[in-house]
């Protein structure tokens, strides 16, 4: 009985076969690697505690319950200065998450735009969505957002420009619309009495359309007829709210920007500090997004093309049936970093002076109170947790589009 | 995975703050071993802080580091500017990234009890105003209900700016602005109708337009705001050398000692306050731990308070600005050192 088989059971654990061992080596070394980092991180925050307890600091969150005492100009909900330092910071991070959904939501419409159109077989439609992803792409985007910032204060009129007999500068569409160096003022609906009929008919006649979409498509599959559903879903969506609006008596009506003292007033203002940070994130991330649709598209074999056309299906068809579900796969995860990254750069906005996360948490707050070592940990946990739920949203959506396997 | 990103962001935040506060304990004899001073200073305020066409920082603020330069060291430009925004300018100080600071920065309860600083005096007593283009055709700030309001985040001008419009149940729209160059464009461009912040940043501000004259500074001034250097809390020692290098400049001009006449002066006088202060008499420089000539070369090298007042922001420069309250006491105005005894 000397062979090798059976001899290690005999001998028991012996402490060598941590080092020796290779079943066991890689747990050696991951457990001193881990005991290594947590001693350095031990060692980096005994070390923080200590340098602030010599400054006299302590780490104190009671300054969140303290009343700002600054404006912030654009806010989603009530705010004054009179209200506490988390209040002002929850205003932040509602313009933020603000920014970032608006951000993303055109970021993506330009870059699936601009990725589909780079493949284009027009010379010059491909050649101009290469000039815009190239550019933008290739420069840093705090300087497109001051850029656009420049861009929106110095050649747009002032309000004072619309004053006067013959003033230099009008309003757009039938004066509804005034465009300055402050910011665009839009009409912006009036909630009367009898509105809330008005949304739920809106909101009722959406899912009529979906309901619609189901039996179509099942009425498609069994009988093989097709119905008219753009005529029919256009109708779904207008006719029962407009129905309801007359016969409401109009409750909603729309609020107008006026010229009143030094300023528009009435009307939704989006500022343009808004608007340029808006626009350049989208801009910047769209170039990014675009390649990305362009990469998704090229990994999809010729064959699936040239399949698609042999059935008779249109150019158009075959992009949508076709080649974008199967792109999509390869698009979706790239996409969510870019995601992630336009929230994470909408941190520039104090660069144009919009009121985000970091200039009210990590502005005002954290230089009027002092505390930058709570703010910003603070911030980072946000930041963090913001991101890690974007990316968990997109990966539910990732695991949808994923290759089913039957 | 997430408890792991956190503990690695905390991690980096140790990192940053373990080795940004190891320093020595004694500024003085750091800034000596160093033989340079570094300086937080104002990027860009003409007059009080501004790069000149060489690029070398010249004000009435960079006077006062010329002169804790020319105390310590013995030569004035033996300093290392720093351009601070206000954001970071606190930050910068506790850190050890400077030694000192001279950045127009407002002395307020909070930052000297709750921020660990210690102010050590006043170079200039400012208040907050407001500059509107002319042509808008206001004359009081009492006028502004609704206006849009040009203002530098995280200063107190913010704070003071909410307040004044809150108790006079005014609107306002405020344009948060990260600098004050910043904040010039924006005003320039029309993008605000009001900007707001110190009146002496506004005197020096206008003065760097095209055409001031299209500019009014309205009356009002709402709020005090004692400008002056500060160092760190715990160094009483540093605290006391910058301290008395502003008051030697500010009693050079009470008793009549220039940067001309100071070398002359130094070989004694009637006066002993003057002696004391020149080093000629008693052993005030070596109870700072300087030089006995620490003062004679501040006055050689900078001159004294009302010299550098008017080369950097008096009457006859772009920024214009009258003594005001910033005269000598025995002219009528708050500006009054300790007796040098």
């Amino acid at each position: 009985m000397t062979t090798a088989t059976d001899s290690p059971q005999d001998q028991g654990f012996r402490l060598s076969q941590l080092i020796y061992d290779t079943r066991y080596r890689a747990i050696t070394i991951q457990v001193i690697a881990m005991i290594a980092f947590m001693l350095i991180a031990a060692f980096l925050i005994r070390n923080t505690i200590i340098n602030l307890s010599a400054l006299g600091k302590d780490i104190d969150f009671g300054f969140l319950f303290n009343r700002a005492a600054y404006d912030i100009n654009q806010k989603i909900i009530p705010y004054s200065s009179d209200d506490p330092h988390w209040r002002a910071t929850l205003v932040g991070l509602l313009n933020t998450l603000l920014i970032a959904l608006l951000g993303c939501i055109l970021a993506t419409i330009i870059g699936v735009i601009a990725g589909v159109l780079r493949l284009s077989k027009n010379w010059l439609t491909a050649k101009i969505m290469t000039f815009y992803v190239e550019s933008f792409r290739n420069i840093p985007v705090l300087l497109w957002i001051l850029a656009f910032m420049a861009v929106l204060s110095e050649a747009l009129p002032t309000p004072r420009a619309f004053r006067g007999e013959t003033p230099s500068a009008s309003m757009w569409l039938w004066d509804s619309v005034a465009v300055t160096n402050r910011g665009t003022y839009v009409p912006s609906p009036i909630w009367g009495e009898g509105s809330v009929f008005v949304v739920i008919t809106f909101l009722l006649s959406l899912l009529g359309i979906w309901a619609f979409g189901k039996y179509a498509k099942r009425r498609f599959e069994a009988t093989g007829d097709i119905l008219p559903s753009f005529w029919i879903k256009l109708a779904i969506f207008f006719v029962p709210t407009v129905l309801v609006y007359f016969l409401l008596g109009r409750p909603v009506t729309l609020s107008y920007p006026e010229l009143k003292g030094f300023n528009f007033s009435g009307g939704l203002h989006m500022r343009n500090s808004m608007l340029a940070l808006w626009l350049a994130l989208s801009f910047y991330t769209g170039s990014f997004i675009a390649e990305i649709v362009r990469s998704g598209i090229l990994a999809i074999s010729k064959g699936q093309t040239e399949a698609a056309f042999a059935l008779g299906l249109r150019p158009s068809r075959t992009m949508n049936l076709v080649i974008l579900p199967q792109a999509l796969r390869v698009i979706i995860p790239p996409l969510i970093s870019q995601y992630l990254n336009l929230t994470k750069n909408s941190s520039l906005a104090l660069a144009v002076g919009y009121m985000d996360l970091r200039s009210t948490l990590g502005g005002t707050t954290l230089n009027t109170t002092g505390r930058e070592l709570e703010c910003m940990l603070l911030m980072m946990l946000i930041y963090l947790i913001v991101s890690l739920f974007i990316s968990s949203g997109m990966n539910v959506y990732n695991k949808s589009v994923k290759l089913k396997e039957r | 995975m997430k408890k792991s990103v956190f503990l690695g962001a905390l991690t980096l935040a140790g990192l940053a703050a373990g080795t940004a506060m190891a320093q020595d304990s004694s500024t003085l004899a750091a800034v000596k071993e160093r033989g340079v001073l570094k300086c937080g200073v104002n990027p860009g305020t003409p007059g009080f802080a501004a790069p000149d066409a060489n690029g070398k920082f010249v004000g009435f603020d960079v006077d006062v580091c010329r002169a804790v330069a020319a105390a310590v060291l013995g030569d004035s430009e033996a300093v290392e500017y720093t351009p601070l925004t206000s954001a970071v300018r606190f930050t910068a100080l506790a850190s050890g990234e400077v030694d000192m600071l001279a950045r127009n920065t407002t002395w307020t309860f909070s930052r000297d009890v709750d921020l660990k600083n210690t102010f050590v005096g006043v170079n200039y007593y400012d208040g907050q105003g407001f500059m509107v283009p002319k042509d808008l055709g206001v004359s009081s700030a009492k006028e502004l209900g609704g206006a849009t309001v040009c203002i530098e985040t995280g200063t107190t001008t913010e704070l003071n700016l909410a307040d004044y419009f809150r108790v006079n149940n005014m609107e306002y729209e405020p344009v948060p602005v990260e600098s004050f160059t910043e904040a010039q464009t924006q005003f320039l461009a029309g993008a605000c109708d009001v900007y707001t912040t110190d009146a002496s940043a506004l005197a020096a501000s206008r003065a760097s337009f095209e055409t001031p004259d299209d500019y009014v500074v309205l009356p009002e001034i709402i709020s005090k705001e004692p400008l002056g250097p500060l160092v760190r809390h715990g160094d009483d020692n540093w605290g006391d050398v910058v301290r008395w290098s502003l008051n030697a400049m500010i009693a050079a001009e009470e008793y009549g000692v220039t940067s001309a006449n100071a070398a002359e002066l130094a070989s004694g006088t009637d006066n002993p306050e003057i002696n004391r202060l020149l080093g000629v008499e008693g052993e005030l420089g070596a109870m700072l731990g300087l030089d006995n000539d620490w003062a004679l070369n501040i006055l050689t090298q900078v001159g004294n308070y009302g010299e550098s007042f008017e080369k950097n922001i008096g009457e006859n420069t772009p920024v214009g600005l009258a003594r005001g309250l910033n005269a000598q006491w025995t002219e009528g105005g708050l500006i009054y050192s300790p007796p040098f005894r």
